[in-house]
């Protein structure tokens, strides 16, 4: 099939960038987005050109580096799936897909697609973790969880900190992102002794780093590749209030 | 070695809080959370004035000496224990703190969003997930304020009222509403419908707000602020209906 690619280049961030136009002509509906990028690739190194810079790593959706906005949607249109797992089947021939980078001001473009993302790392270092004795693997079933919090735990616990909710959300907030740590971690009996200071500290980072407030649009959600469900926001406020206000956490 | 429980609560009694990261661009005050809090509350106290406020105008169908007690009632009511018009001016206090509450905070977190996302995306498709309602909040705010000025002025202090009478409520309405002032009416429809999307979304944000929100709720709770918005168009717009339509006149 053929596609016409109007991506984003910008040589670093002092550059201002700009869209530009390309063509392939040689592109299989079965080849991932990412595939078709290395297509493009190989044109442009062959013709002296230099390469488009995306990030990925995987490629199997699971680690959360492919992130590019495709036609005005975070990792594309496909419900549920990362940039790397999208296929060219899901465009028709000959249609112009614009490819750009996440933006948002805490994710300043390094190059091209590539932007940088070390603010989630942050958010995460400011209380995204819990302390435990590292050492011999503890007793399997030692530390009984109800199932209902166990299922909402995983579910929270799948996201990849694509940072695909920020690219969505229509005031550039990662609130999505850390309602998924803090239910993830705060649905866990191993995450209750740091749960109050967790959603204080993450949030003081997450404003400092330029993140915008949540809404509830359901932008994010909508576009979550692991389909992160709002209610973790909903858990969020509920645990930041809880800490705040001095009751501890519900 | 530091056992999970340990270090649980992090800090010893006394001991200064950890540093965290500063605003680089100078942003200080509340955190987004915060602010989403004052959104929440003062959002929750003018939509229990707007019940109280329809249930009232829904007076002009018992006629006009229901409407007018009415209204009189609301200066006196308290008497004796408090001076006339104590109340009244309370929930205008009140009412006027939710609003500068509302407002500032809505501006406030309107910059940060705008900040967070300097440069826009050049294709970018209506914003996927979110209803209408959801997109014309800010807007819809804008305007939901200017009618508010309006309407204080028209119906509260009869100042751009064709009738402008204090006391005579009934009268004021129906002269407000007149055929012939259609232009007066079409806004006042407009604004009770920009009403109607704001407390849509508003309401259901408002309880994600406050994290009454979960995975089981959430429709339910979308469906609660639904019909909340339904039920207000209906009640304030059923009035310049009734007026235009000469049920009431």
């Amino acid at each position: 099939m053929e596609l016409n690619l109007r991506i984003w280049r910008q040589a670093g961030a002092a550059d201002k960038g700009r869209l530009v136009a390309y063509r392939v002509d040689d592109a299989s509906e079965d080849m991932s987005f990412l595939e078709l990028l290395d297509v493009l690739n190989e044109k442009l190194i062959l013709d002296g050109d230099e390469p488009v810079a995306f990030d990925h790593d995987c490629r199997e959706g699971i680690c959360g580096s492919c992130a590019m906005v495709i036609n005005g949607e975070p990792h594309g249109p496909q419900k549920a799936t990362t940039s790397c797992q999208l296929h060219l089947r899901h465009f028709r021939d000959g249609e112009t897909i614009t490819i750009e980078p996440f933006r948002a001001a805490a994710f300043p473009v390094i190059k091209d697609l590539v932007v940088d993302r070390g603010a989630f790392d942050r958010i995460i270092a400011s209380g995204g973790y819990i302390s435990a004795p590292t050492g011999a693997a503890p007793d399997a079933h030692a530390t009984p969880v109800p199932k209902a919090r166990s299922d909402r735990a995983f579910t929270a616990a799948a996201c990849i900190g694509c940072g695909a909710c920020v690219a969505a959300c229509p005031n550039g907030s990662a609130s999505l992102f850390l309602g998924a740590k803090i239910t993830h971690l705060g649905e866990l009996p191993q995450g209750q002794p740091e749960r109050a200071d967790r959603v204080v500290r993450m949030v003081a980072t997450h404003d400092a780093e330029g993140f915008g407030g949540c809404t509830n649009v359901g932008a994010c959600s909508s576009a979550c590749p692991k389909e992160i469900p709002l209610d973790v926001i909903s858990q969020l406020n509920r645990d930041y209030l809880a800490a705040t206000s001095g009751r501890g956490p519900a | 070695m530091v056992t999970l429980g340990e270090r649980g609560a992090g800090r010893a009694p006394g001991a200064p809080r950890p540093a965290t990261r500063r605003p680089a661009n100078g942003r200080g005050g509340p955190t987004s959370v915060q602010l989403k809090f004052v959104m929440a509350t003062s959002g929750a106290i003018m939509l229990l004035y707007l019940v109280v406020h329809m249930i009232g105008n829904l007076k002009i169908f018992l006629g006009r000496e229901s409407l007018d007690a009415y209204a009189e009632w609301l200066r006196v009511v308290g008497e004796p224990a408090l001076p006339e018009q104590t109340v009244l001016w309370a929930v205008r206090v009140v009412l006027l703190a939710a609003v500068l509450g509302h407002l500032v905070s809505a501006v406030v977190l309107t910059l940060r969003a705008r900040r967070a996302r300097p440069v826009k995306y050049s294709h970018r498709p209506p914003v996927t997930g979110g209803s209408y309602a959801a997109r014309t909040m800010r807007w819809g705010g804008v305007i939901i304020a200017l009618f508010i000025v309006y309407h204080v002025l028209d119906l509260t202090t009869g100042t751009l009222n064709p009738n402008g009478v204090s006391g005579a409520v009934y009268d004021n309405v129906v002269a407000d509403f007149a055929p012939a002032r259609w232009y007066v009416t079409l806004f006042y429809v407009l604004s009770v419908v920009a009403v109607g999307f704001h407390v849509k979304h508003g309401l259901w944000s408002g309880l994600q707000t406050f994290g009454r929100s979960s995975a089981a709720t959430q429709a339910r709770l979308k469906g609660v602020s639904t019909v909340v918005a339904v039920v207000l168009v209906a009640g304030f717009g059923s009035v310049p209906f009734a007026v235009l339509t000469g049920v009431v006149a």
